[in-house]
Order: structure tokens, then sequence, then C-alpha cells
């Protein structure tokens, strides 16, 4: 033995990696060779160590027990090398589970190292602390998952999400602590994070989907960023979630579903009617199937399926289209990744064919393909067949009826009989062919054959005569005893087609009966029982002898059946009333059967999962749920993230004058432009410097407004360039108009989220005075530059017989309700008596939401008082109807608000504004048009004249585009100023 | 997700097992054996089986089955794809991927499987970041650490792993800075008997040696991106300049990948490089057959059709083959009834051909069917359909790089039926 270990020592100084599996070593009884590396885990030299563990290791990995080393492995848990401990570590895991009392040892120094100041260790530690399933270390698993799940590495916090599926495998009991953990980890903003914790909830808690609401739209975003496989796991999840939130994009009735629509068109017809309201797509819907869309390009195949599984689960019926060509793209890579791929267009191509008929060549078949790529071709190959391509395709299935893989020959020639069903143009090419399939060498081959003529036979019950014939002529010769069964059953069926050749047939039968198969026996006792009734002079004696045989036959189902057979046919007292009907029993027209996909029913489980695969149920399957017939509410995936919000009102609020919104640089040339314009003469001033007659103006205005349900949205609109000169003012004096075009894009995708005001105000009191604060100003600028604002008449005094009522919109965010436009009521009693109870009736519509005015109790004569109330418009024009009342009268009064009042104007940066801008989709506009003279075009005036029109801010502004605006004045007669595009994105949402 | 790996040998023996959580008896594999055995081939063993109590997932490569056991619903694409990219990365760090090779580094191997799964779900599948954890075996290296105790262990996480960029090791440096990019095209394609073409497509892949110091931004455009309508990239390719300019744009990697893949497919037409006039029959009367193919030129684009080379799959009932070839040699199998025809560079003014006898086996009836003739060839400096590279600019770095781009078009499933 020291010999033995001796050697292995000095092999070690020149460690060749090939001495692992020396053949000596094998040979040693394991016992003397553990002791040998238990001699070198215990010597003081690292490199001895290091050599017995990395032998220990392979002889894990040849799945060798190593087990009795434990002791003297788990010493060495807290070698400085990191390799050793590397090594000790995948020890630790294979065997901590069989050596519970000694794995304990090692904790310790996984506690220690959880506490490392290098992320690499900590995450390790708790790697292999949270793999070694030692139930008795639960509770400190939990901590330690605990504090890691806060770690400031993104990658600690990755792992800690792995623990926690270690962790609930180990002992589900600690199921609700986990979960508190995901739902921490949910929000971690971190792409390195989402995927796994993502598949921690799937695997630990994938029905609570209250967890995901207001992550959802950060996944969604974060998706195109996040690692490969954590893609795959968070659009599965998504796919599932969005399920049970949206209502379904599937019109009803459209040609998706075109079994229901063959059926009952009629029905559909109707639902139509009832249900004629237009489906909008939920913003969240649109922003899942966006962001996924790229990933379509994606070099990870699984990516590839999990985008298209969404897609065709979740997409509206003529976008899932976009898919088709990934797809047919991955056919390209390995092998396996084909098999899975074809399995899933074979589910698709049955639905809608349309999708993949285009790429039709990409599914023919090679010689050198695999048999199981192969069938699955071919499946799709059938299921795409249609009138204009079957030709083409017939023309293919016959050079593979010819191939040398007979199993492939057989499913083709069953492919082909589908078609001829399918089709009914080419049913009797296909059958001509198969007919000459039946001359073909390989029985395989026949077999098939007559087993699918079988089959179009019986859908095709005129033509049979000539076929069955031949049949029958090669019935010598068929040995397969399903393709005999087949004959046989044909020449009963269609016994009376071929009155000679049927009995010949049974009389051979006679001979052979005890040699065949079951099956082939049960067909002839049904061809006897068959030929009796229509032939029995020939066929009395030959039939009874069959029966004789089958009521001695080994096999009890061929008992039974001669024994059911005899009953039924051959008359005697005994028999019952049911030998007057055998004719009608056995005889009977049999409806033909239906040559279906083998993928018919694989629908029912998602795309892309194993249980597709398989066409079972996997084992942790999750349903697909039906879409929700009302979807559930929306805004609980909104989200309120206010801490990056705070600063910015802090910068803007800065700027309080109206000098202060402009940078230095505007403030001179706006100076500039409004002392030429008011002047309206070429001054030396500007005309000495060339270059600045032109006088550029820009500036923004932002505002918020309120949105849907209690939800303020934040808009922004800028002016951008509004651009004069004074030059031009001379120069071309016609040029007299500046219109201003506001317009108000605003993107619907977004508005839900987009408080401005938090809902809940108790938790977030520091928020809400920070936003009055912002109101206040932006009030200021309001009503202070631009005077009082128009009055609307809401009752005049004649219908209102002496109540008249006006009403304006103060601009002032509504103190009753966040989404309320604020609106002020003078009612004045222009009558000779006192009016008595002024309140307000019946609103309509009902859902409308109004903060009333307390009752008054007495307006007396020629006095008037201002209420205030609050309205909720819904984000809509559409007037909210109520009525006022008196104590004698009721008048119905209706206030239309403009566009612009909605709105509430809202401060951010100019940067800030931009970046909104340049992201703005899905646009929504609405615009006016104001008319101004050029002399007047001052910045003020511009101002005000926007703010006429609607409740905005401004945006501070610091760059102008010259060079731009020249050619654009010049070509134009008008001068249109745009007037930005906000578009709010996940940041602006912030900041709101 | 992955329960456990198994890497079993064409004989059908484990060498290598790996568990990721508690440890699964390697009797699960004999569900697979099975399998196996009702295949014949090892390329038809269905890839996805069921087992009463796991699901065994299995890939095929390089005479190798990876096979991975599972116990819950997991899409099966994911774990092939994974295994996939686990044969990948011993490619990339042992040179090739075969049980000597992988028995040889078996301690490499296991670190490597240990860092790229974690309980199942992958965790470091870059080669990048894989190999600033672990780093790949060099004879210098080993000699280097015997000496010193040192190990080819990182002790830091990888820059990469935390990055936005994990794809791409931080401080890379080298002498001389090279960025080499190989356009290479196969034609998959099927031509009939008569020499018409069934099907054809292309399937392009890009592949680079990028070796560039620091963090160069590269941007690759193309004379006609417009050819390229289905294109997968490099999660590096920064998909939005793609969509909106049409060009390439992208922080590489350090070391070879592959930039993109693109598939021009058969709607499109494509060129077909060489025809081929064959004749095989079988008579059924002297138990032999005739064999009689020519090769030609067809559209070549004015280049040389090189290393052509043509295999057939013999019918079982084929016992020898007497041939004569004006070019090139011919091999027969005649136990994997495989007759391969080397002919080399195919001159367009003395047509290669191939003629001659097939001797049968008596008494078993004539295969009905021709056997397919698989054509192997390749053309340089030639895209076959047409792309072009015309600019590769580099940004963010302020060095001169060496530049290079080289076409080369294959054939890729390129069948002829008979």
């Amino acid at each position: 033995m020291s010999y033995t270990s001796m050697s292995y020592a000095s092999n070690l100084k020149t460690y060749n990696p090939k001495c692992q599996d020396v053949p000596p070593l094998a040979q040693m009884p394991s016992v003397l060779r553990n002791e040998d590396l238990k001699e070198m885990l215990e010597s003081s030299k690292e490199s001895l160590k290091l050599e017995a563990m990395k032998r220990i290791v392979g002889l894990i990995a040849k799945g060798k027990s190593a087990s009795e080393l434990f002791p003297a492995v788990v010493k060495n848990v807290a070698s400085k090398n990191i390799e050793l401990k590397k090594l000790v570590y995948v020890y630790l895991v294979r065997y901590a589970e069989e050596q519970q009392d000694l794995a304990l040892l090692s904790i310790s120094t996984f506690q220690r190292a959880l506490k490392d100041p290098n992320q690499f260790i900590r995450a390790s530690a708790l790697r292999v602390l949270s793999s070694i399933r030692v139930p008795i270390i639960v509770p400190i698993m939990m901590l330690a998952i605990k504090e890691a799940a806060a770690d400031l590495s993104p990658y600690v916090r990755k792992t800690s999400a792995h623990a926690i599926q270690k962790l609930y495998s180990l002992d589900p009991d600690q199921k609700e602590q986990l979960i508190e953990v995901i739902e921490k980890l949910l929000k971690d903003k971190s792409t390195l994070v989402a995927g796994s914790v993502v598949m921690a909830f799937e695997e630990v808690c994938p029905d609570r989907i209250d967890l995901i609401h207001k992550n959802y739209r950060k996944l969604c975003n974060l998706l195109v960023d996040v690692e490969e496989w954590g893609q795959v796991v968070i659009i599965s999840m998504l796919t599932r979630y969005a399920r049970t939130q949206f209502t379904s994009p599937w019109m009803e009735g459209a040609e998706f579903d075109e079994n229901k629509a063959f059926y009952d068109s009629d029905s559909e017809e109707k639902k139509d009617q009832t249900e004629a309201k237009p489906y909008v797509m939920d913003p969240d819907h649109r922003l899942l199937l966006r962001n996924t869309k790229p990933l379509l390009q994606s070099r990870n195949t699984a990516v590839v399926m999990a985008v298209a599984q969404l897609y065709w689960h979740l997409a509206p019926k003529h976008e899932v289209s976009i898919v088709t060509k990934s797809l047919v793209r991955l056919l390209r890579s390995h092998r396996e990744v084909q098999y899975i791929v074809l399995q899933n267009i074979a589910t698709m191509s049955i639905q809608r064919k349309g999708m993949f008929e285009p790429f039709i060549k990409s599914f023919y078949v090679r010689s050198t393909d695999a048999t199981h790529i192969k069938t699955l071709k071919l499946e799709i190959l059938t299921n795409l067949a249609n009138e204009a391509n079957i030709s083409t395709i017939l023309r293919e299935f016959q050079t593979y009826v010819k191939s040398q893989d007979k199993a492939f020959a057989a499913a083709t020639i069953q492919a082909i009989g589908r078609c001829a069903t399918n089709i009914s143009e080419v049913t009797d090419t296909c059958l001509n062919g198969l007919v000459l399939l039946l001359s073909n060498r390989d029985e395989a081959v026949v077999a098939e054959s007559i087993v699918v003529i079988k089959k179009l036979l019986q859908t095709q019950p005129t033509q049979h005569g000539d076929i069955i014939k031949h049949m029958a002529k090669l019935f010598d010769n068929v040995t397969v005893p399903m393709a005999r069964a087949s004959i046989l059953w044909l020449m009963g069926e269609y016994c009376e087609k071929v009155p000679k050749i049927a009995p010949d047939v049974l009389r051979k039968m006679a001979k052979t009966f005890t040699a065949e198969e079951d099956i082939v026996k049960l067909q002839t006792v049904n061809l006897a029982a068959k030929l009796y009734l229509t032939n029995s002079k020939q066929t009395k004696l030959l039939t009874q002898y069959i029966l004789n045989l089958g009521k001695y036959d080994q096999n009890y189902d061929i008992r039974d059946r001669t024994r059911f057979i005899r009953q039924l046919i051959v008359p005697n007292e005994k028999s019952g009333a049911l030998s007057k009907y055998a004719r009608r029993i056995l005889l009977a027209p049999k409806p033909a059967p239906v040559l279906e996909s083998a993928f018919k029913d694989r629908d029912r489980y998602q795309l892309g999962t194993l249980s597709h695969s398989l066409n079972l149920k996997a084992t942790g399957y999750q349903e697909l749920p039906d879409w929700p017939a009302v979807a559930p509410d929306q805004s609980v995936r909104n989200v309120e993230i206010l801490r990056e919000w705070a600063p910015i009102v802090g910068k803007t609020k800065q700027p309080k004058s109206d000098d202060k919104f402009y940078s230095d640089d505007e403030d001179e040339k706006e100076e500039e432009g409004s002392d030429s314009s008011g002047s309206g003469s070429e001054d030396s001033s500007s005309s000495s410097s060339s270059e600045g007659l032109f006088l550029s103006v820009r500036f923004t205005v932002s505002g918020a407004f309120s949105f849907h349900e209690a939800k303020l949205m934040l808009l922004v609109i800028s002016i951008t360039n509004i651009s004069m000169t004074a030059g031009f003012g001379s120069f071309l004096p016609k040029l007299e108009f500046i219109t201003i075009m506001i317009s108000f894009f605003y993107d619907f995708f977004f508005f839900c989220q987009h408080c401005l005001f938090p809902q809940n105000d108790s938790k977030n009191p520091t928020f809400r005075t920070s936003g009055i604060s912002l109101f206040h100003m932006s009030f200021q600028v309001t009503t202070s530059s631009f005077g009082p604002l128009k009055t609307y008449e809401l009752l005049h005094h004649m219908t209102g017989k002496g109540l008249s009522a006006k009403y304006h919109f103060p601009r002032q965010p509504c103190l009753y309700q966040p989404s309320m436009v604020a609106v002020q009521v003078i009612l004045t009693n222009s009558s000779d008596h006192a009016l008595e109870e002024i309140h307000i009736g019946d609103q309509s519509p009902a859902s409308l939401n109004i903060h009333c005015f307390n009752t008054i109790e007495r307006l007396e004569p020629g006095a008037s008082v201002t209420v205030s109330m609050g309205i909720d418009f819904s984000d809509s024009t559409q007037a909210a109807n109520f009525q006022l009342c008196t104590k004698e009268d009721q008048f119905s009064v209706s206030i239309q608000p403009a566009v612009g009042e909605l709105l509430m104007p809202s401060t951010m940066t100019e940067q800030d504004f931009c970046k909104e801008q340049g992201k703005l989709q899905g646009m929504n506009e609405t615009s006016a048009t104001i008319t101004m003279a050029t002399a007047n075009a001052s910045r003020q005036a511009i101002n005000k004249q926007v703010l006429s029109v609607a409740n905005v801010g401004e945006v501070p502004s610091s760059q102008n585009n010259f060079s731009s605006l020249e050619a654009r004045w010049a070509t134009e007669t008008e001068a249109t100023i745009c007037i930005g595009s906000p578009k709010l994105d996940r940041r602006l949402k912030n900041i709101a | 997700m992955i329960h456990s790996l198994f890497l079993i040998n064409h004989l059908g023996d484990i060498f290598l097992e790996k568990h990721w959580k508690s440890v699964i008896s390697r009797s699960v594999c004999d569900y697979f054996f099975e399998a196996r055995e009702k295949a014949v081939d090892p390329e038809n063993v269905p890839p996805v089986l069921q087992t009463p109590h796991h699901y065994l997932i299995s890939i095929y490569r390089g005479k190798l089955f990876f096979l991975s056991v599972i116990q819950t619903e997991v899409p099966p694409l994911f774990v092939i794809e994974f295994l996939h990219r686990v044969a990948d990365t011993f490619q990339d760090y042992f040179g090739e991927c075969s049980e000597s090779v992988i028995s040889d580094n078996l301690v490499i191997v296991y670190e490597l499987l240990e860092e790229m799964l974690d309980n199942g779900f992958p965790l470091a599948t870059e080669s990048n970041v894989l190999k600033e954890m672990i780093r790949p075996p060099n004879i210098l290296r080993s000699v280097v650490n015997t000496l010193t105790g040192g190990s080819n262990v990182g002790e830091t996480l990888p820059q990469g792993q935390l990055s936005n960029i994990p794809w791409r090791r931080a401080g890379v440096k080298y002498a001389n800075n090279e960025a080499y990019f190989d356009v290479t095209e196969e034609i998959d394609a099927i031509v009939d008997k008569s020499g018409t073409t069934v099907s054809a497509e292309i399937q392009g892949v890009i592949e680079a040696c990028v070796k560039l110091s620091g963090m160069p931004d590269l941007t690759m455009s193309f004379m006609n991106p417009r050819l390229l309508d289905d294109v997968s990239f490099h999660p590096c390719v920064r998909f939005r300049r793609w969509e909106s300019e049409r060009v390439l744009s992208f922080i590489p990697p350090d070391g070879n990948f592959t930039l993109m893949t693109y598939h021009i497919s058969s709607q499109n037409l494509v060129a077909i490089p060489v025809y081929v006039k064959q004749s095989i029959n079988f008579f059924e009367a002297g138990s032999c057959g005739r064999l009689d193919i020519t090769i030609g030129p067809k559209q070549t684009m004015g280049k040389t059709v090189e290393d052509l080379k043509v295999t057939i799959h013999m019918p079982k009932a084929v016992l020898n083959a007497n041939l004569t070839a004006t070019q090139g040699n011919y091999t027969y199998d005649c136990t994997t009834k495989m007759l391969v025809w080397d002919i080399g560079k195919l001159n367009p003014q003395k047509l290669p051909n191939l003629r001659g006898s097939l001797s049968m086996q008596t008494g078993v009836p004539n295969p009905e069917e021709n056997p397919s003739l698989n054509i192997d060839l390749k053309i340089q400096q030639l895209a076959i359909s047409g792309l072009k590279v015309s600019r590769l600019d580099m940004y963010g770095e302020k060095y001169k790089p060496f530049k290079g781009v080289k076409y080369v078009t294959k054939a890729g499933k390129f069948q002829v039926r008979t």
C-alpha cells in the first residue's frame, strides 16, 4: 500500500489529466484506493489535496461512490485555494444529503462566507448552502436567503432567487415566507435578477398572479435586456398572465375558429350583432406584444419559440403570421430543435393553413432526414394541402412513397389518404395511385394502401366494384393481418357489388381460418354473416362451418362474436325479435371514418411546452387559462414611483419668474424679437448682424390632464421652434399671421399609469404637498399672466325661470378628487323672488362622478353666489348632463368641456420633455388653430393664446434651430408652430 | 428545470453524470436505451421521452448523447438549446466534443457544468464569462500551475456577469488589433430527376473572429441589406439600429462568435452552381446495375467550384461497385453502403464523369427507388446570394484595426433525386 501511495505522490508533479483513469487504480479494491486519497487530503500540501479532490470529482463524475471520504473532504471546506474550495463544494453538494450530521460541520464556514466582501464568494456560499439538502438547516437557509435578497450585488440577489426554489423543494412549509422574498425580488430592477425570480415565482407560487401586477410593465420593458434563459421563463409566465388579465383580441367568429364557423355560422352572425362593440386592446397587452417582437431575432431557439407561442396565444389573428418566418428559420437548426419546432408548426398549421403555406417547400423531405422529422414534415405538408397546391404535394408524395424507409413510405400513404378525403377534386387521382401501389413489392406499403383504400372507399361509395375485385385478387398475397381484415370487411360491406367473388373469398378463408390472426378471424365471421344475409343460397354451409370454427376458438372475443352472430342471423325458435332486424343491423350504412391529423387535439396544450410535445399533461403543467369575458381592473398594474419625481420638482420649482424659464441666450433673442416686432420695421440693430434677423422663440408648455378613473395623466405639450423673424416682417408684409397650431398628442397607452396624485394620500403625504405646490406654481402662470378665463353659459335666466347660471374652469386642481376637473358655477337670481334649495339633481350618464356643491338654502333676488363643483369627465369631451334644481323646478343643463380644460399643467425639464416627446407613439392628436398678428407675436402673446385654448404650463427651453427654421420660413407664407408630442415612458410615469 | 445530465457514448456507456438537484439513479437511462435500441439509427431517437417519473430530453452530437432528466414541465427547446450550448462550450474549450476529450478533462468539465447551471437553471452560458471563471486548459498553464500551485479557476466574479454586455470581458488587450468576418452561405436544395429545382434556400452565417483591445463599438453595413429579411443575431447586435438603418451595430465579444445568421427562403430565386446528369439502373436479370454520373457547372458567377464530392447511400442489395472516374477517386464501403466520389476542382472544359457497374446480391428483389445523390462543394470568394459587406467602422477606440471579410459558398443539404 505504501508503494502505491508513493507512486501516486510521485506522479503528481507531472500530473497528466489522462492519468485520472489509470488502469491499476481501477483494479485496486476501493477501500485501498480511497485510503490513499484520504492520506492525500490529510497531507499539509495544498497541491496534494487539490490532486486528491480532482480525482474524487472524477469518481463522482463517473458515478462511483466516494461517500466514505466525507470527513476528510469536509475539513478542506475553508481552504484558501479557490479551486480546491470549489471542488469541495462539488463534493458537499453531492454527498451532504447522505451524511447530514457531518455536513453540519461545514455550515459555519458558509455562514462566514456569506459576509465576505467579495460578491462572488458570497454568492457561491449561498449556492452551496442552499444546495446541501439537509432539512435541519432550513432556518439558516431562510435567513441567508432573506439577507441575500437585499444584497447590493445583483449577482447575489440572483443567487438568492435560485436558492428560493431549492429551499421550497426541501421544505414546502416555508412557502409563505418565501413568497414574501419573491415579492421583494420581483420589484428588483436588475435584468440579472428578473429571469431567476420569475423562475422562482413559477416554481413556488405560479397562482399568485397578483404579485405580477405591479411588475408587469417593468418586466415587459426589461425583457429585451434580460439574459436569454430568463427571457424564455418570463415570456411564458407573461403569456399566462395576459390570458387572465386581458380580453380576447380574437373577433367572435373570425377566421380562426374554422370549425365553429362551419357549423353555426348563423348563430355567429347573431352574436356579432349583439356584441357589436368594437374591441380595444388594452395598452398593456399591446406593450407585451410590442416588446417581445424583437426577440424573434434571437439566436436562442427557445426564445424564438417562446415568442412564437406568445403571439399564437395572445396576438390578434392577423398579427400571428409575423412569427412564421422565424419558425421556418429554426428548421435549419439542430435536429432536435427541428423536431420540436415541427411539432408546433404541425399544431399551428391545422388551425391556420395560410400561415405556413408560402413556405411549403421548406417542409419537403430529404432522404437524409431522421424518421421522426420526415413524419412531422409529412404531417405538415398534409395539413397545408389545398386545391391550389395539391398537385405539387402529390408529386412530392410520389417520391416519398418510393422511399427506402418503409415506415415513412407507409406514413406517406396515410397522408395521401388524408389529402384524398379532404380535397374532393383529387380523390379519384389518389385512389388510382393507391391502387397502383397495391402491386408494390413491399408488403408494408401494400398493407397500408389497402387500409387507406378501405377508408377512402367508405367515403366514396359509388365506384368500388373494380377496386374491390382487384383487391380480392391480391388477397392471397397479402399477409399483413390489418390489410387482410380490411379486404374482408370491404368484401362484406359491398358484397352485393361483387356477388361472385365474395363467396369465393369466404371459401378460402374457411380453409385457413384457424391459422389467421384474431382480427382477420373476426372479419371472416363478419363477412360470413353478411353473405349469409345477402346470398344464403351459396354461403349457408360455409357460414355454418365458420361459425362452428369460431365457436371453439381459443380467443373469447371470437367465441363471443360467433355466438352473437349465430343468434342474430340464423333463425331458430329461441332467437328473439332481434333476428328480424339482422339485415338492418349488419348492413346498415356506415359513416365514413374521418381521416384526421394526429395533431388535431394538441392545441389544448400551450405551444412549446413539454406537454404539447408529449401530447399528455406533464407534471407541473400550468393550464393556459381562457380569456376572461370582462377584463379585470387595469389599474392594478399602475405603479407609483415617487423617488425620482421629487428631485425634479425641486429643480423646476426654482424658476419662478417667467424670465427664468428661458436661458439667457434666448432671453436676448426674445427681447430683440419683441422689440423689432413691436416697432414693426427693420431695426438697425437687427440688420447689423444679418444672422440676427431671425428671432426664434422656443418654449414649451407642459400640462397634465386628468384621465380615466381617478388617474391623472401627465400631458406634455411643447411649443417648439416658434420662430419669427423681424426682418421678414418688413420684407414680406403679407406675412401677418402666425398660425399656432396646438397639437396635443397623448399616448393612450400610458394614460392610466400616471397618477399625479396618489390615490392613497396617507401613504405619501410629502408627495402630495409637492404636487400641490407644483400646481400652485403652474396655476400662477395661468391666472396671473392671462387674466380671467372664458365663461360659458349654463342656464339662461329665461329658461331658468329667473335662475341663471354661468360656469368657467378655474384651472385649479380639483380639491375633491384628483381626477375631477374643477368647475366654478356662478348662480344668479334675476327673478323677483327668492329661490330656495338650489341643488343638483339627477345626473346622466349615471356613471358620471360629480362632486356637487352644498345645497344653497336661499338666494335673494338679484344676488349671486359662486359655487365650485368637481366633475370627472373621464378624460373625454362628453358632456356632463345633470339637473339644476330649485325647490319648485328642475332644469336640465350640461357642461361640455374643451379638451384643453381637461389638462393639468405639469413641470418638467426640457431634456425630460424632449425625451418623452421623442418616444411618443400610438398617438392621438387634438389640434386647435390660433390666429394672431405677427406684430403681436411676442412670447407672452403666444403664451396667452395657447393658454386660452389649453390649460398647460411652460417648459424652459434652451436651444433653437435657426437654420432649419430659416428654410421653413422662407418657403411658407404661414408659420406653423408645431407643438410637441408628449409621450410618456416609464421614467415620466415616475415623474408623474 | 434540468435535474441531471448523463453523457452517453455511442456504445451506450454512461461516462459522466452530473446532478443539480438530488441524485437520480442512472437506471433512469434504461428507458432511453430501450428507445435507442428501437430507433436503430442514433439520429432517429426521439429527443423527448417519457418515463413513469421523469422526462428525458436528449441531443445527439459528435457521436455522444447528452441526456438530461427533467421532472416537471419545461419548454423542451429550452433544454435542447441548453444542451447544445453545453456541447458548444466543450467544443470551444477543448477543440472538440468527444468522449476521450471529455474524460481527459473531467474536472474542468465538471467545474463548467457547475457554473453553467444552478439548481437546473442556466447561470452563465456566455463563453467569455465562463473563460474568466474557468480558464481553458493549455499546456503552458498546466505546467505553471503544477509548479506554482496556481489554479485555473478565477477568484472574482467576471465583470461581464454584471455589466450590460455580459458577452465581453473587460480589459482586453492585443498587440495586433484585428477583426475578421467570414460570410458563409450554404445552399440547401432538392433537385429532381429531370434536373429541375424542387426547392432551394440559402442559409447564411457571419462568423466573426474579433481581437480588438478595449471596448470597440463596431458598425457593419451591407451593399444590399434588403436581401436579409429573416435574420437572427448574437445578443450584442443592437436590434433597433438594424430595424431603422439596416446596419449591424455592436460591441463584439472577444474572440470567435457567430454574429448573425440569415435565411433566404425558397420563395426567392436561388442560384444552383452545378448540374448533375445521372443514370442509375438496376437490372432484374444479371443482378447487376449501371451507374453513370456527370457533373457540370451551372451558375457559378465565374468562380471555380472546389472540393466537389458526391455521396450516395446505396440500397442494401448493392454488394460492390466497379467504376471508373475520369477525375478524382471513388470509394465504396460495403458495410455502410456509402459510395463517395471525391472529385476536387471542377474543370468546365473536361467534365468529371463516373461510370461503371454495380454488383448486386442475387435473389434479392431490386430496390425500387434509386438512391439520391448528396453533393458537397465549395466556392471561394463568393456569397451566392449576392450579399456584400460594404464597410466596417469602429468607434470608441483610437487604434486602427486590421479588418477582413471572406466569402465562401458551400453546399448544405444539397440533394439530387434520381
